[in-house]
């Protein structure tokens, strides 16, 4: 099985040709905003920025159909399990109620209720294409050097790419072990009771975790032969240097997030009501 | 100590990179439909026995981060209280010297309400907090959300974890060990 991490795409593109930093801000600036904000003026014009980049990035939706077929099961199931908790949580939080049709019992359908909803499912789907314009655009080696320029010190940021560098390797270490635990009659299937299942994957974790400790024990080693640790700073190979575009895009990041921030919190708290008027 | 920092750096990456790949990748059937049994958090736990509260955080945190990033979105209430997690399970294992080769009735006794103290606090408070204050969502479905998560997470972290770490409490010969003949 052969996995792509974080689905780096490269191709040539204005948003390729930004360096990691920028992205990273991209990201961080609108997923941030995202998550604070329940404006929905807001959140439109960061779907609009959002859908925008991602065009930009000339990722095609094909490149990403599984991320997407996720995305959209997950906001479904999401909505339905809104609705049924409580269907007059949207009144509740606007502070009107307008009845569209009744369903069944305690369940109307609500104007405040769908817009309610609306939010939230907006909220979700904007986080998507920020991420995927992240991931996809951004080579992962670049990844701990953006890190470490927006701030993050560099051990930690040397620990994300010791991460990405070692997912695959754990994964193949995971299908080497489970497959000869499997061959010994260790298996996980449907056929074997909960608690059995439950003993027989500590069978297969034990030797996992165990070949983890001493990868751990190697790299620290050699690690530690290179010195590593020994200066305040360091260089990555990978780093990008920053071109006029990336300070651009940089400033225009802020602006949007200081005045979402300004927009959101005006009306005292960080909904938009246009029931209430 | 100079020694310890980089094996906590390297620690720090492998765990993460055990996390996601636990997180994305191993899935066993619970029984019920659309509920599988994860790993990721025993994992997370025994690396915060292992190596201490800051490794417990921070792997599960970059590991988090990583694995929502890899489906397209990511839920930051959900990787912060992860990172809360390993950080308290990291904190009670001050107690638990399992680098000694111990791990008998009073430190099992630590795991377990190390691990029960970490999952009410992250998916009983930080997580369904955040999401009711960020997201705004129901508190009701939220809680019941956090109750589903970390009954599960408790359940797997301790008896999984507690096994794995049993298990690697044995690879260690104790100290004074050796008898005399």
């Amino acid at each position: 099985m052969k996995v792509r991490v974080l689905n780096y795409i490269p191709k040539e593109s204005f948003i390729h040709s930004l360096s990691g930093t920028t992205k990273l801000i991209i990201f961080l600036s609108f997923s941030f905003l995202c998550g604070l904000s329940f404006d929905t003026r807001v959140l439109l014009f960061l779907l609009f920025l959002s859908v925008l980049g991602f065009s930009l990035s000339r990722i095609k939706l094909s490149e990403i159909r599984i991320m997407s077929t996720f995305l959209v099961v997950f906001i479904v199931m999401n909505a339905i399990l809104l609705f049924i908790f409580n269907p007059e949580y949207g009144p509740k939080l606007y502070g009107s109620r307008t009845l569209l049709f009744h369903i069944a019992g305690k369940y109307d359908m609500t104007l405040e209720q769908l817009f309610y909803q609306f939010n939230v499912s907006l909220k979700y789907v904007i986080g998507f294409p920020i991420a995927i314009l992240f991931i996809s655009t951004t080579n992962p080696s670049e990844f701990a050097s953006s890190l470490s320029a927006i701030g993050v010190p560099y051990r930690v940021s040397y620990s994300v790419s010791l991460a990405l560098r070692y997912i695959p390797d754990i994964q193949r270490d995971f299908s080497e072990i489970s497959q000869s635990q499997e061959a010994r009659g260790i298996a996980l299937g449907k056929d074997v009771g909960f608690f059995e299942r439950l003993k027989n994957s500590a069978k297969i974790l034990l030797p996992l975790v165990l070949t983890s400790l001493s990868r751990i024990d190697e790299i620290s080693n050699s690690m530690q032969l290179r010195s590593f640790g020994k200066k305040k700073n360091r260089t990555w190979y990978m780093k990008k240097k920053m071109t006029v575009n990336d300070y651009l895009v940089i400033a225009f990041c802020i602006v949007v997030f200081v005045v979402g921030l300004i927009i959101t919190n005006q009306g005292g708290n960080n909904l938009y009501n246009p029931f209430v008027g | 100590m100079k020694n310890n920092s980089v094996q906590k750096v390297v620690a720090t990456g492998i765990g993460a990179a055990l996390f996601f790949v636990l997180a994305r990748f191993v899935a066993v059937p619970s029984g019920i439909p659309n509920t599988n049994i994860t790993f990721q958090y025993a994992a997370q736990a025994v690396f915060a026995v292992i190596y201490g509260p800051v490794v417990g955080c921070l792997s599960g945190f970059i590991g988090h981060v990583l694995t929502d990033m890899s489906w397209g979105g990511v839920w930051w209430t959900w990787a912060f209280a992860t990172a809360v997690y390993g950080l308290i399970v990291g904190l009670f294992a001050k107690k638990i010297n399992i680098r000694d080769g111990n791990f008998s009735k009073n430190e099992i006794i630590t795991y377990v309400l190390a691990n029960l103290v970490a999952n009410v606090v992250a998916w009983g408070i930080i997580a369904p907090v955040g999401d009711i204050v960020i997201y705004k969502e129901d508190a009701n479905l939220v809680f019941t959300q956090g109750l589903i998560a970390g009954a599960g997470d408790f359940l797997f972290a301790v008896v999984i974890g507690g096994l794995l770490l049993y298990g690697y409490s044995k690879t260690i010969a104790k100290s004074g060990s050796l008898d005399k003949e």
